[in-house]
């Protein structure tokens, strides 16, 4: 379970969360939406402890992140696995390489174990028999999907996706948001992933949570809240903006 | 006002880069460190840096020993220049200048690829990956560049009294005997041991500086560029200002001048 306790956020006088607090059972699939620029990254390097917040409280399993060494995090971590918003895989690394990176710094697999933990984790994501190809050789969808693979492939309990259909065409985030489900469904995990996309936000997510002006704004089961009358919510998932007078 | 900010971050920068520096102390002392990964980078410390040091070393020796000729050659000391080239190389210029040629190739590629990993947040997938960026990136740089320092500086040293010995013999007629007997007769195994000490400090700060400016850097290509060329310039006159407190401390140490 992942609490979090009115976080506050600045970068120099910037703010850009002003008092988050939210609460995402163990087994969600979780979306939190919001503009551009409006925090929902920084909110979500705050959940697995990238970024420390000013104020308030990040809660993992009850222990609070805020307070722990980077030594200590990485502990806490293992529990986590991330899917960057540019899938941030290492390019001097091979596929096989990237996908195995937590399993051989481990030292606890065989190298037979681990090349089959990575052919399974590259069959679930559908890119079997790339192990040898380095990142650069890779379109943008394949490189979320090896991205994918890498953050699955030592079952963490909790997956954080960072824009995961942003750059991708339609067909491309079709297939990352299917994957994206598949793995929730089959993997038991608790899913968590920040987006302006609705489409992908309505197929992978169970609830929904809106960040405005660096706060939740509104929450609510999938369905009801993208159904909302909100003006703000409404203009949001509609992609409505407003003029300077405040019509549209 | 601008004066006093820009102290701040130094001093502000300084101390990151201190804790950092403990930070992978502790990592080499309490953690098994990757062998793969350090080969990889001993290959590009110092097999890759051989060309560019050596060459450096061959030039120095020259040129050493055809000025002090010069001026040696008024006052009818020809067959000292053996011995000013050899002192001069062995505790001054052959570990300042391969340090600062290492600064040049591989303090500014270190930083330019732990930037770019910065900045396309491979950084921040390395810690998800519960992996920490100072001993994964940090350590195996830094025991590199300790190990391949001083081997480099010895060989930049060698070849430089061998190319001031062919210079001074064949091309301005020293002969060959005094020039040996007056090198071995003034430069002292302390002379030496001087170079290799200043040596592994100058791998140490290449490393610590070059990772440091790497790791903090911010923006895209630009803070890259800006993350490279900060980690040249502050390594370099780090090199040339702790190789003046090094002469004082170590000559007082080893001959208590």
């Amino acid at each position: 379970m992942i609490e979090v306790r009115d976080v506050r956020k600045n970068f120099g006088t910037q703010e850009v969360l002003r008092g988050v607090s939210l609460r995402i059972e163990t087994g969600e699939a979780v979306v939190i939406i919001g503009r551009s620029g409006g925090g929902k990254s920084i909110l979500l390097k705050h959940l697995i402890g990238l970024l420390q917040p000013d104020v308030g409280e990040v809660l993992v399993d009850g222990r609070d992140l805020a307070h722990l060494s980077e030594r200590e995090l990485l502990k806490v971590r293992r529990k986590f696995g991330m899917l960057f918003q540019g899938a941030a895989l290492f390019d001097s690394q091979t596929v096989y390489e990237n996908v195995s990176f937590v399993l051989r710094r481990e030292g606890r697999h065989t190298k037979g174990e681990i090349d089959k933990l990575v052919a399974e984790a590259l069959s679930m994501v559908e890119l079997s028999g790339i192990e040898q190809k380095k990142p650069a050789e890779l379109s943008g969808g394949m490189r979320k999907r090896v991205g994918l693979a890498r953050a699955i492939v030592y079952r963490p309990e909790i997956l954080l996706y960072d824009e995961p259909t942003t750059g991708l065409d339609p067909v491309a985030g079709d297939r990352i948001d299917k994957l994206i489900r598949r793995v929730w469904d089959n993997l038991n995990v608790t899913s968590i992933a920040v987006t302006h996309d609705m489409k992908s936000a309505r197929t992978i997510s169970n609830r929904i949570l809106m960040l405005h002006e660096g706060r939740i704004y509104a929450e609510g089961p999938t369905a009801s809240l993208l159904a909302s009358t909100d003006p703000v919510v409404y203009n949001f998932v509609n992609g409505i903006s407003l003029d300077a007078t405040g019509h549209a | 006002m601008a004066m006093l900010q820009g102290i701040t971050s130094g001093l502000n920068g300084l101390g990151e880069l201190i804790l950092m520096a403990g930070e992978a102390i502790r990592s080499v002392r309490y953690r098994r460190p990757n062998w793969h990964d350090l080969l990889v980078q001993l290959h590009f410390v110092g097999v890759k840096s051989q060309s560019v040091v050596l060459t450096t070393g061959a030039a120095t020796g020259m040129v050493l020993c055809a000025q002090t000729f010069f001026q040696f050659h008024k006052v009818k000391m020809d067959t000292a220049t053996g011995a000013v080239v050899s002192v001069g190389m062995s505790s001054e210029l052959g570990p300042v200048l391969a340090a600062l040629m290492l600064t040049g190739r591989v303090g500014g590629a270190m930083a330019a690829e732990l930037g770019t990993m910065k900045v396309t947040e491979q950084i921040d997938a390395l810690r998800t990956l519960a992996t920490h960026p100072v001993d994964y990136l940090v350590v195996p740089r830094l025991m590199a560049l300790l190990l391949a320092a001083p081997l480099l500086t010895a060989q930049s040293v060698v070849i430089g009294i061998f190319a001031s010995y062919l210079v001074g013999t064949r091309l301005l007629g020293i002969d060959g005997a005094y020039y040996l007997a007056n090198m071995v007769k003034f430069t002292s195994p302390l002379d030496v041991v001087t170079g290799l000490i200043k040596s592994l400090m100058f791998g140490g700060i290449i490393a610590l500086v070059s990772c440091y400016k790497g790791l903090d850097t911010r923006g895209g290509a630009e803070g890259v560029g800006r993350a490279t060329t900060e980690a040249v310039v502050v390594s370099s006159i780090a090199i040339l200002i702790s190789n003046f407190f090094l002469t004082l401390f170590l000559t007082r140490l080893f001959k208590g001048v």
